[in-house]
């Protein structure tokens, strides 16, 4: 006991030290170089609309529901896209909550897109992400909205698609993760045809 | 898997194995109080100054019991430095959203988890944390706990080496200048790289958007950078956001997140490096090495292949059998990366996740749940996988020894009864605590409470928690509603025996070892460099894990992975 005690002063003084440089020094040089290099990304890439109001993140997906515009994945942050509180459903494969919310989800999404009644809907469609903010849709799910916001636009459908082509993420160095559509860009982009 | 997905696989091992060297060597420097490194002109005046606030003399070497009395005094500090922070967070400055004093059990959970390098999360970290106590009362674990892991395992590695020697380092000598010659540097170039990526820096209010739609949507801010960066490389895991490293703020980009996957096993795989240069056999630490990245393959191409094949009641609904299970998956990272991060973040200690464990496929979230279990010596934490997995070599070489009937023999080091029983106290503390607290939670209404899944998943939540608490890997089955007494001090607890319980053990083993006289090898002594022994110690691995876990887990994902066949819902 007295060697613990005797090592307890040193205990005191490291704790202080060290958090003076790791907690103090070390985050606030990082918090400097990010503001000074890449101000716009430390602040979490908001994107203004022309008078100044801030409209979303590049980086977080955000309930859609109109037909005209492309709709997310499935949310189980808070209660939908909130971002103060990112989740994932964390229901298990054999979950009856999550066999119920995927039947009511897949028949929306073929009655919303117009498909058959045995055609398979894309994954990411109708399954929560992990963040509950995410931002993507997968290439197929976009084409297959793509017909419904062309009309819901009076816009033609290669128009639609040819947006729905410059708002996809490709893999990062053409290697890297899977591609996916960024949601809020891409709706940004239809409203901005107007 | 799509030939992609093997390019990135071989890109992670090939860039691995290419910083398993250079780093090692670096570490040989950083784990020696007279080694010299580039940056000295730099640290060395600070380190000094460090060494004069502390009161102590860096070359003054200590016992292995002073080595761990000394560890022990900062860690008790260390929680209550942490306690002390999240009680009064309702006082304490950086707190733009207002949020108020943790309560005493949650303090308590949190305070012990991140002393631990568990960083295991009863709270939602953008809801609970103030920028104060994420920046100040859990960082510091960050850094401190895994310099810490370092230390012991570098304590160890010099009782094996030295011959008939008393001491087995300086404590502050080793976390003073693993922190400041090997962690600062590398998570200050890290950090800035994620921010460029687009992970947020700042220390603003949430900020308040109008959505297209119209419907308001607050965006949580912070320094997530500098956390998330030591985060990663001192295989701490725990996220700044509820979500982790699925949260697009934690994870931007594939990139960022191939970045981060590579900064988990940096360090731990360096140091089997470490340890061969250390006892002058570099093939041994190659054949450690060699060991925990079969295992690693393995089980990443088991996750990996059923998280592509998905699941089979999902399909029958209508939902496209060709991509795999997405529950609880971002599209940007997609299946493969999801299963790549769920193996490396549970062989690890690490414990952060970019996807959701708990809606995995039955099979494939076994996978991250043996990881725990076979005691996180693939790679495995900070300075904790190598220490766990010397505990291995060590009954491996005692197998072999019976096998062939002479005195197990390491490196020149008489293997005898008191080196055997502490290894098997290390793993049969961690069996019991993580089954019986189980098998306790399992019967009493405060475990299942908890459970946001029924039938053998619920268990399986539960088996999760604390087998992740006891090995101090903090990932969940995260459904489980953990932020209640009961669970948050059993938790508590349990990632207490997991760390203090293994590392006493192991620092009486580094004392007795450094005290034996090495012998020269004869032709009798099992070489511990080679195939043979790389197969012996997979299997001792395998073995021992199976033994211990296999019964539980039939009760929980096998039996789910035959009910998932035949389309049984709970």
């Amino acid at each position: 006991m007295k060697a613990l005690i005797s090592e307890l002063r040193p205990a005191i003084s490291a704790t202080l030290v060290l958090a003076a440089v790791t907690c103090g020094v070390y985050p606030l040089v990082v918090t400097g170089i990010s503001q000074a290099a890449f101000k716009d990304k430390a602040a979490g890439s908001l994107i203004t609309d022309k008078d100044g109001a801030v409209r979303g993140s590049a980086l977080l997906g955000q309930n859609f529901a109109a037909a005209q515009y492309f709709h997310p994945r499935p949310s189980a942050a808070g209660t939908g896209y909130d971002a103060t509180s990112s989740s994932g459903s964390n229901l298990g494969p054999t979950s009856q909550k999550l066999n119920d919310a995927l039947k009511e989800r897949i028949a929306a999404y073929r009655t919303e897109n117009a498909l058959g009644e045995k055609e398979a809907v894309p994954a990411d469609a109708v399954t929560a992400s992990g963040s509950g903010l995410d931002p993507h849709i997968s290439v197929k799910n976009a084409e297959l909205q793509a017909a419904r916001v062309a009309k819901a636009r009076s816009l033609s459908v290669e128009k639609v698609k040819e947006l729905v082509a410059a708002s996809t993420t490709k893999p990062d160095l053409g290697i890297f993760g899977d591609a996916g559509v960024n949601v809020l860009k891409l709706n940004l982009a239809l409203d901005a045809q107007k | 898997m799509h030939s992609t997905d093997w390019l990135q696989f071989a890109l992670f091992l090939g860039l691995l194995t290419l910083i398993t060297k250079p780093l090692g060597l670096y570490l040989v420097q950083v784990l020696d109080a007279d080694g010299r490194t580039w940056l000295d002109p730099v640290l060395k005046p600070l380190e000094k100054l460090t060494y004069k606030v502390l009161g102590v003399d860096p070359k003054r070497e200590q016992t292995w019991l002073q080595y761990t009395f000394a560890m022990l005094a900062f860690s008790l500090v260390g929680v209550a430095f942490t306690y002390a922070i999240l009680r009064l967070q309702d006082v304490l400055p950086l707190n733009p959203q207002g949020f108020p004093a943790l309560s005493h059990h949650l303090a308590f959970n949190t305070a012990v988890s991140f002393t631990t390098n568990t960083n295991w999360q009863s709270y939602g970290g953008e809801a609970t944390m103030s920028y104060f106590s994420q920046m100040v009362g859990l960082t510091f674990h960050n850094f401190t706990s895994a310099a810490v892991g370092i230390g012991i395992a570098a304590a160890l590695v010099r009782g094996i080496a030295r011959s008939s020697s008393k001491t087995v380092g300086s404590f502050w000598a080793d976390l003073v200048r693993v922190t400041y010659y090997l962690l600062l540097p590398i998570c200050l170039v890290f950090a800035i790289f994620l921010v460029s990526q687009g992970m947020i820096q700042n220390f603003d209010a949430y900020t308040k958007v109008k959505t297209l739609e119209g419907a308001d949507q607050i965006i949580a801010q912070g320094p997530v950078a500098s956390q998330v960066a030591i985060k990663m490389l001192g295989t701490n895991g725990g996220g700044f956001m509820n979500a982790n490293a699925a949260h697009p703020f934690e994870n931007p980009t594939p990139l960022s997140n191939f970045v981060q996957m590579l900064s988990i096993f940096a360090i731990g795989s360096a140091l089997t490096y470490y340890l061969g240069r250390m006892v002058k056999n570099q093939r041994h630490g190659w054949a450690v090495w060699a060991a925990m990245m079969i295992l690693f393959v393995g089980g990443v191409l088991v996750c990996a292949h059923y998280e592509a094949a998905g699941n089979p009641i999902h399909q029958q609904l209508g939902v496209a059998a060709a991509d795999g299970n997405m529950e609880g998956k971002e599209v940007r990272f997609g299946i493969f990366n999801s299963s790549l991060f769920a193996t490396i973040t549970t062989a690890a200690s690490c414990g952060a996740v970019n996807s959701m464990h708990d809606s995995f496929t039955a099979i494939g979230g076994l996978v991250p749940l043996f990881m725990i279990e076979l005691g996180e010596v693939v790679i495995g934490g900070v300075g904790a996988g190598l220490y766990g997995m010397l505990v291995f070599v060590i009954l491996a070489v005692f197998i072999a020894g019976l096998m062939v009937g002479r005195t197990p023999e390491y490196l020149g080091k008489k293997i005898q009864a008191k080196e055997v029983k502490l290894a098997m106290l290390t793993l049969l503390v961690l069996t019991l605590s993580i089954l019986g607290f189980t098998a306790w939670a399992c019967v009493s209404a405060w475990g299942v409470a908890g459970l946001n899944n029924a039938g053998p998943h619920g268990f399986s939540e539960m088996l999760y928690a604390f087998s992740s608490a006891t090995g101090n890997n903090g990932s969940a089955f995260a459904g489980l509603t953990a932020n209640t007494p009961w669970y948050n001090t059993t938790l508590g607890i349990a990632m207490l025996i997991g760390r203090f319980l293994m590392i006493v053990p192991i620092m009486a083993i580094a004392g007795s070892l450094a005290g034996k006289q090495a012998v020269p090898p004869s032709a009798g002594t099992f070489p511990v460099n080679g195939a043979t022994f790389t197969v012996l110690l997979i299997g001792t691995v395998l073995l021992i894990g199976a033994l211990n876990f296999l019964p539980a887990l039939a009760l929980g994902p096998v039996v789910e992975h035959f009910l998932t066949a035949q389309g049984k819902l709970f």
